[in-house]
C-alpha cells in the first residue's frame, strides 16, 4: 500500500474527493515552488503534481511548455528538484507525484529515478510518453518499489486498452477529459460523467479527471462524479507573475486554491 | 544482433528495430497511430494503391530519377567515379515527395481532410503542400521561426500552394520545436487530421513508413547501377538528418556487398550544440516518440544543435539508423559546415548543379572517398534535392566569411 492508495482510503471513508494542483518545479525557481507547496498543502491540495521541466513536451499547451521553458532557463537540474522535495516533503501532508517525460527517466535509469524520487518524499509518477505497451519495464520496478505509477486513459482510447492500463496503474487512474494537450477549456464535454462512469464499472482504482479543469464549478462537477479533480494549467498561469511579484502570485494561489477546493462534492 | 535477417525483417510488430524505435507517444494518438498502422499494412498488400503511387511517381514525380556519372567532379578529385542519385529533379526538388505521396494516398484511405507537418528546410513543407494541394487536403505546416527566415523561398512557395505556415517561436525555433508544436496540433485534430512525418523518425509507424515510401531511391538506384555498369556500387554515400534519404537509398541494399556511408551535420565543432550528429556525439534516449540516438544533457533534456544547413539541424535521428549504427551495416561519419561549403560549390562549378546544403554533405564526402579510391570504384551518392532554397543563405554567408578572414 502507497500512501496515495492510503490517502484515497481515507478520503472514501470521509465520503471525501481528492483535489490535485500541478506546479512546474523551478518556476520561476525552486524557493517560490516550496513555498506554493506549502500553500497547496495548507489550503487542502490532497496531493500535490509536480511537473519536471522538459525541453520538448508533445502532450503540453502553451501555458505548461512556458513554465517549462522558464524553469530550464534557469539550469534547474533534476537533483535540485529532489533536493528541494525531500525538505519540503517532509513539511507538508499531501504526497507528491511527479509529472515527468520518459526521456527523463530512461536517462537517470528506470530503478534509479524511482529509488531517487522515493528518497526524496515522492510517492508516484506520471509519464505521459509512456503508453501501456512500453510501459512494462517500468511498471514491475514501480511495482517493486510500491512506488505508484499513474496511467492515462484519454476520450481516444478503444475499450479493449482499457483493460490493459489498468492492469499497470496503481494509485490512480488519471482520465484525460478532453481530446488535446493541457490547458484550459470554457467547457468540459458533456459526456464526461458518463464516461467515467463506465470505466468505473471496470476497475476499483480511484478515478482523477484532468486536463481543462479550471472553475469551482468544473470541479463541483466532476467531482460529483469521479474520485479526484485535477488543475494545471491554471495554476501555472498564476505562477507567471511570481518572478516579478512572489508574494502576490502566493496569496493569489492560496485563495484560487480555496475556491476550487470549495466546488468539491462530498457524498 | 548481427543476422542480415533481422537488418530486412525490422522492425517487428511493436516497430523495434533492435532496442530503437518503439511508440513513445502520448496516449491521445495512440489510437491514430493503430489505425495508420492497419491501414498502412493494408495498402501494402492492396495492388491498387501500389499502382497509383507508381503512377503518380512516374507522371507526377518524373521518375525514376536518373543515376548520372559526375565525370568532371571525378576528375577533379581525381581516384574513384562519383555517381548520383538525381532526386534533386523530382518534383519539388528533394526526396521528400516520395513520402508525402504516399502519405497523402493513406490520408485518403482514412478519410482524413486535414494535414499537418513539420518541416526544418521547408523542402517537406512543400512535397506536403504540393501533396495537398493535389488531393485536396487542408495544409497546416509548422515551421521554426529562424528556419522561417533561411529558407523563405519555400516559405513563398508553401503559401502559394496554400498551405497555412505556422512559424514556431518556442525553443530553438528550428526542426525540433517545429516537430514539437505539429505533435501538440495533432494531440487535439487527430480525430480528423494526418500527421504527415518527413523524416523516417516518430513513433511507429512512422519510421518504418516513411523508409518504405523512400525505398524507391534505393531499388530505381539498384536496377539504374546494374543496367548502366553492370554491377553494384561499391560505396554508397548519403547524408542524415532524421535521416529519410538515405534509409530509402540503403535499405534495398542491405543485404548487398555495399559499403554503406551515412553523413551528420558536423557544424562548426565537436562541443555541445555546435552540430547535429547525434550517432556521432549523442547516446540512446527517448525524443518525438521513439528511442533513438539524440542529443541529450545528463538530465535527458535536448540539447541544442547547429548545422548550416536547417534539413539536417535536428538533435535526433531514425531509430533504424540506431539500429545500424550498432549492427555496424553502416558506417555514419560527420562533415562540418566549410566542408558542405566546398561540396556545394564543387558540384556547382564542375557540373552544373546546384546541391542543397543537405546533400552538400554527403558529397564533400564521397569527394574525400573518391580521392582515395582507384578509378574503377563507383560512389554512388544520394543528392537528396537541390540548392536553390540555400543560394541566398549561401550567399549571405559567403560575405560573411569574406568580412572574417
Amino acid at each position: 500500500m502507497s500512501r496515495i492508495d492510503d490517502r484515497f482510503h481515507e478520503l472514501k471513508a470521509a465520503g471525501r474527493k481528492a483535489f490535485i494542483p500541478f506546479l512546474t518545479a523551478g518556476d520561476p525557481d525552486l524557493d517560490f515552488t516550496a513555498q506554493a507547496l506549502k500553500a497547496l498543502d495548507e489550503e487542502g491540495a490532497t496531493f500535490c503534481e509536480i511537473g519536471i521541466p522538459y525541453s520538448d513536451p508533445i502532450a503540453d499547451g502553451p501555458v505548461i511548455q512556458a513554465s517549462y521553458s522558464r524553469a530550464l532557463d534557469q539550469k534547474i537540474k533534476l537533483d535540485n528538484i529532489f533536493a528541494m522535495t525531500a525538505t519540503i516533503g517532509q513539511e507538508i501532508q499531501a504526497p507528491l507525484i511527479t509529472m515527468v517525460s520518459y526521456a527523463i527517466i530512461y536517462k537517470r535509469g528506470l530503478k534509479q529515478y524511482i529509488q531517487d524520487a522515493q528518497k526524496s518524499g515522492i510517492d508516484g509518477a506520471i509519464v505521459p510518453d509512456l503508453p501501456v505497451e512500453e510501459a512494462g519495464p517500468f511498471s514491475a520496478l514501480c511495482k517493486e518499489a510500491d512506488f505508484s505509477l499513474i496511467q492515462l486513459i484519454t476520450p481516444t482510447t478503444p475499450a479493449d486498452r482499457v483493460e490493459k492500463i489498468l492492469a499497470t496503474t496503481s494509485g490512480f487512474l488519471y482520465y484525460v477529459s478532453v481530446t488535446g494537450i493541457t490547458g484550459e477549456r470554457k467547457t468540459l464535454p458533456t459526456d464526461l460523467a458518463d464516461r467515467v462512469k463506465r470505466l468505473q464499472e471496470k476497475t476499483t482504482l480511484p478515478i482523477c479527471v484532468g486536463f481543462g479543469i479550471h472553475q469551482p464549478e468544473h470541479v463541483k462537477t466532476v467531482s460529483a462524479v469521479a474520485d479526484g479533480v485535477i488543475v494545471g494549467s491554471a495554476f501555472v498561469k498564476r505562477v507567471a507573475t511570481a518572478k516579478t511579484d512572489p508574494t502576490a502570485a502566493l496569496t493569489d494561489i492560496r485563495e484560487y486554491t480555496q475556491r476550487m477546493v470549495a466546488g468539491l462534492s462530498s457524498k | 544482433m548481427s543476422s542480415s535477417a533481422n537488418l530486412t525483417n525490422s522492425p517487428d510488430d511493436h516497430g523495434r528495430f533492435g532496442m530503437f524505435g518503439g511508440r513513445y507517444a502520448p496516449e491521445t494518438l495512440t489510437f491514430a497511430l493503430e489505425q495508420l498502422t492497419d491501414e498502412y499494412a493494408k495498402a501494402k498488400k492492396d495492388r491498387e494503391f501500389q499502382q497509383e503511387l507508381d503512377s503518380l511517381f512516374k507522371n507526377y514525380v518524373g521518375r525514376p530519377s536518373p543515376v548520372y556519372h559526375a565525370q568532371r567532379l571525378s576528375q577533379h578529385c581525381g581516384g574513384g567515379q562519383i555517381w548520383l542519385k538525381r532526386e534533386d529533379l523530382n518534383h519539388t526538388g528533394a526526396h521528400k515527395i516520395n513520402n508525402t505521396l504516399g502519405q497523402a494516398l493513406l490520408t485518403r484511405r482514412m478519410g482524413k481532410k486535414r494535414v499537418i507537418a513539420e518541416t526544418g528546410a521547408g523542402q517537406h513543407g512543400v512535397a506536403t503542400s504540393t501533396a495537398c494541394a493535389r488531393f485536396g487536403f487542408e495544409c497546416v505546416v509548422y515551421m521554426g521561426a529562424e528556419d522561417v527566415r533561411r529558407q523563405a523561398p519555400n516559405v513563398n512557395s508553401m503559401k502559394l500552394l496554400g498551405a497555412t505556415v505556422c512559424p514556431v517561436h518556442s525553443g530553438s525555433k528550428t526542426l525540433r520545436d517545429a516537430t514539437n508544436e505539429a505533435f501538440r496540433d495533432w494531440m487535439a485534430s487527430v480525430e480528423s487530421t494526418h500527421y504527415i512525418i518527413g523524416s523516417v523518425v516518430g513513433p511507429h509507424p512512422f519510421p518504418m513508413m516513411v523508409r518504405d515510401f523512400q525505398s524507391v531511391i534505393g531499388n530505381e538506384a539498384k536496377g539504374q547501377c546494374l543496367e548502366q555498369f553492370g554491377r553494384l556500387p561499391d560505396k554508397i554515400v548519403a547524408c542524415v538528418g532524421g535521416g529519410s534519404n538515405a534509409a530509402g537509398m540503403f535499405y534495398p541494399f542491405i543485404e548487398d556487398e555495399v559499403e554503406l556511408f551515412g553523413v551528420e551535420a558536423g557544424g562548426k565543432g565537436d562541443g555541445p550544440g555546435e552540430h547535429a550528429a547525434p550517432l556521432t556525439y549523442g547516446k540512446p534516449g527517448v525524443l518525438h516518440g521513439s528511442m533513438s540516438y539524440v542529443m541529450q544533457d545528463s538530465d535527458g533534456q535536448t540539447e541544442n544543435v547547429h548545422s548550416i544547413s536547417a534539413g539536417l539541424d535536428y538533435p535526433g535521428i531514425g531509430p533504424e539508423h540506431s539500429f545500424w549504427k550498432e549492427t555496424r551495416r553502416v558506417d555514419y561519419v560527420t562533415r562540418t559546415d566549410l566542408q558542405a561549403l566546398e561540396g556545394f560549390h564543387a558540384l556547382t562549378q564542375n557540373e552544373g548543379i546546384l546541391p542543397a546544403l543537405e546533400s552538400s554533405h554527403a558529397l564533400a564526402y564521397a569527394m574525400e572517398l573518391a580521392k582515395k579510391s582507384s578509378p574503377e570504384e563507383i560512389i554512388l551518392v544520394c543528392l537528396s534535392g537541390r540548392g536553390d532554397k540555400d543560394a541566398a543563405e549561401i550567399a549571405r554567408l559567403a560575405e560573411q566569411y569574406q568580412q572574417k578572414s
